[in-house]
């Protein structure tokens, strides 16, 4: 490896730059995976094979490359995922020889420990699972896929968020996060959330994944599948709930902007067969992500900010 | 549209600071709703509220307060990231509270910041207040900054009443030592001159706001800084593909780095050469900040976390004295003798308080040389003695590696965020020896 013809990168020739935004955002994010490995024992990254959290695993990979990823994964299964979801997280978890923890909602309800609600959605229950998976392998940093531009409560969120021992965020006793100086100090049975997509939009989210060429989960993509409409949204028929009195199930071609709970997800319509089509209507889109496809958003003005402060992500 | 083209988009860091009732929510507001980038659901969301609220018009405000106690009691508490976009250009706004604990938040959304906007309202002009946020940015070092003189309709857009305005912020500024400032007549409310130009201020040539934040030129260019490179993870894979591989994984906090360069090791002092520079992408001849990338040496040196490699060559300052100018975060006060934990780049050493030297009046400017302790939001001098020597760099000369915090051995809190150096604010105090130190 001595000459310039082992040399892959044109850009290497040119004068130093300015880092465009997508390079700057990269740039960030590989830094905090670094920091983490370094700062904390047990650290796991959400998994859910939702695009946020591909591309979390994606930047970690380039993080410690040739190296392989030091973190286990960790997917919390509300047992009413999307079939297509999970294969797709079975395959990534193959393909990279990760470690993969999966906390179960099922089981929880099954032993009691929560219980199931009368709507049927189980995106909030997903908490106690995933805080007993964080208490049972000790896991000290936790890193989510969330994103400031998501929700305003997530907007106050630091990059390195402590919770106490019960899970809890206290948005008042947030720590002041300055430059780059993250701090990672917990006592025993704390632990620290990380995200390292703070700073990304949706938008941003859909260019990296173009640039990359990362593979998605296919109902990202427009497809026809049986949905029934409530509340302006197009659900999946399921035995958690739907479709309930004049509701009626029809075929629709739509996609998936969020991946979550099948219970509470909603698609919308689209014509959106590649990344760039998502992104022209993304772009385009006068809904944001959880306005247009979260049932459990909408539930009250503080409805994230009330999940977070009891352990949510 | 192509989506090629927002590839070549950059990125602008900026804060807000404003007071009580000068207008900077509707500001905020009229920037992201200006920019499309509020969209139909959270307008919806804002007027619902707004109208539980008993409210005649949809408060803008109610867009930027995220936390439920910020909307019962109607104030900001925390600084909030707000994203925003242009064809050419992605902004990520530190939008910082001005009512309660002013200091500290500014300081948090100053840190990053590449510019700040200083709100003031056209009838009131430069107020305490005003200096304050100015001061605060001069001692962060933010290098552009805003003066958006707000409520220009309250003042039938007089344009005397903005020059004298300008004027007045101007020659502060100059005697803070901040190197660029834009004066922008607007009103937040009414929308002149914050997207579109105003056809009511024909007097005034300049950009409007938004203009003025897509050509605010903050390149800086990599090769006049020093390199330095703090080390974060040593990349050992120990796989078939890469048996001996050994990377030294970090983010170019300044400066450039070629293959081929000589580094020194600090602060042990170790020299060696770079012999490849590695990302997941390729490798690259070179690498220049803010990149994440890995470097491979050509010693097998003894580095770890917290090393930082720097040109071998040049000047480079060590030690285990650490004087800086911190901004307490803590409610517990500093005394000598505290012994707390010093994070600074990627190495954490304990440390002992030895002296509080001196306190900034955020209020009036000046500096009380004797102070022996600071509060909760006040800034001044510490002397830190350290367990072992660290590579000291002036936060004058170096905003990426001159920073510092000093955290809570016992609870892990932080206590204080610290720049190196006795004194980094150049005061506007009539002290003709602190103004020759500039």
């Amino acid at each position: 490896m001595t000459t310039e013809t082992t040399v892959t990168d044109a850009r290497a020739a040119t004068a130093p730059r300015r880092l465009t935004q997508l390079e700057t955002l990269e740039a960030e994010a590989i830094h905090i995976f670094r920091e983490v490995a370094g700062e904390f024992e047990r650290p796991v990254v959400l998994f859910s094979g939702g695009k946020d959290s591909v591309v979390m695993l994606h930047l970690a990979r380039k993080a410690f490359w040739p190296a392989p990823v030091p973190f286990t994964l960790l997917h919390v299964d509300t047992g009413h995922n999307f079939p297509e979801v999970i294969d797709y997280r079975d395959a990534v978890v193959a393909e990279h020889r990760l470690r993969l923890v999966v906390a179960s909602v099922q089981d929880a309800i099954d032993a009691g420990a929560v219980r199931e609600r009368p709507d049927g959605s189980r995106n909030a229950l997903q908490t106690v699972p995933l805080l007993d998976a964080i208490t049972t392998h000790r896991f000290d940093a936790v890193f989510g896929g969330g994103r400031r531009d998501e929700e305003k409560a997530r907007a106050k969120e630091r990059v390195f968020s402590l919770r106490d021992e019960l899970g809890q965020w206290d948005p008042r006793r947030q720590r002041p996060e300055l430059w780059d100086l993250y701090n990672g100090r917990h006592s025993p049975g704390e632990h620290v959330r990380v995200f390292p997509l703070s700073n990304w939009t949706e938008l941003d989210v859909w260019r990296y994944i173009e640039r990359e060429g990362i593979d998605l989960p296919t109902i990202y993509y427009a497809h026809e599948r049986h949905v029934f409409l409530r509340d302006g949204m197009w659900l999946a028929p399921g035995d958690w709930g739907g479709p309930r009195g004049t509701e009626t199930v029809e075929r629709r071609t739509v996609r998936y902007r969020t991946v979550g709970d099948m219970s509470c997800t909603g698609a919308v319509e689209s014509r959106a067969l590649t990344v760039d089509d998502v992104i022209v209507e993304v772009a385009a889109s006068r809904l944001t992500e959880r306005g247009a496809t979260r049932a459990d958003d909408r539930a009250s003005e503080a409805a994230m900010e009330d999940r977070k402060r009891e352990g949510y992500f | 549209m192509g989506t090629t083209q927002h590839h070549e988009r950059d990125l602008l860091r900026l804060a807000t600071a404003g007071s009580v009732d000068d207008g900077k929510s509707t500001l905020i507001g009229r920037l992201l709703y200006d920019t499309k980038s509020v969209l139909a659901d959270q307008l919806a969301a804002v007027e619902r509220a707004s109208v539980a609220r008993g409210g005649a018009v949809v408060d803008l405000a109610l867009l930027t307060d995220g936390l439920r106690a910020e909307r019962e009691q109607g104030i900001t508490i925390d600084v909030a990231y707000r994203y925003f976009s242009t064809a050419t250009r992605a902004f990520v706004l530190a939008d910082t509270p001005g009512h309660v604990q002013y200091t500290r938040n500014m300081v948090t959304g100053a840190s990053t910041a590449e510019l700040a906007i200083v709100l003031v309202d056209a009838r009131k002009g430069v107020l305490e207040q005003t200096r304050r946020h100015a001061a605060i940015a001069a001692l962060l070092r933010v290098p552009h900054i805003v003066l958006a003189v707000n409520k220009m309709d309250l003042v039938g857009f007089d344009e005397a009443t903005f020059r004298a305005i300008a004027a007045d912020f101007a020659r502060y500024a100059a005697d803070l030592g901040v190197r660029d400032v834009q004066a922008i007549p607007l009103s937040a409310l009414e929308g002149d001159n914050v997207v579109d130009a105003s056809t009511r201020t024909p007097w005034y040539a300049g950009p409007t706001l938004l203009e003025h934040l897509e050509e605010v030129p903050v390149d800086r260019d990599p090769t006049t800084e020093a390199f330095r490179f703090p080390v974060q993870v040593v990349i050992r894979p120990r796989t078939a593909e890469h048996p001996d591989y050994r990377g030294y994984a970090g983010r170019v906090a300044s400066g450039v780095v070629r293959v081929g360069d000589e580094v020194v090791v600090l602060p042990a002092g170790g020299r060696t050469r770079v012999v490849g520079i590695d990302t997941a992408d390729g490798e690259l001849t070179q690498a220049f900040a803010p990149q994440s990338v890995t470097l491979r040496l050509e010693d097998d040196l003894d580095v770890s976390r917290g090393d930082v490699l720097a040109p071998a060559g040049a000047p480079t300052v060590t030690g285990a004295d650490l004087v800086g100018t911190v901004c307490w975060l803590s409610e517990r006060a500093p005394a000598p003798g505290a012994r707390v934990l010093v994070r600074i780049g990627t190495r954490t050493v304990r440390g002992l308080v030895r002296s509080v030297g001196s306190r900034l009046d955020i209020d009036n400017l000046t500096i009380d040389e004797g102070a022996t302790t600071l509060a909760l939001n006040e800034i001044g001098t510490v002397h830190v003695r350290l367990a072992e020597p660290v590579v000291l760099d002036a936060y004058a000369e170096h905003r990426r590696t001159g920073v510092f915090l000093l955290v809570d051995q016992a609870d892990g809190s932080t206590l204080a965020a610290g720049m190196v150096g006795p004194s980094v604010l150049v005061a506007a105090s009539d002290d003709p020896e602190r103004c020759r130190t500039r």
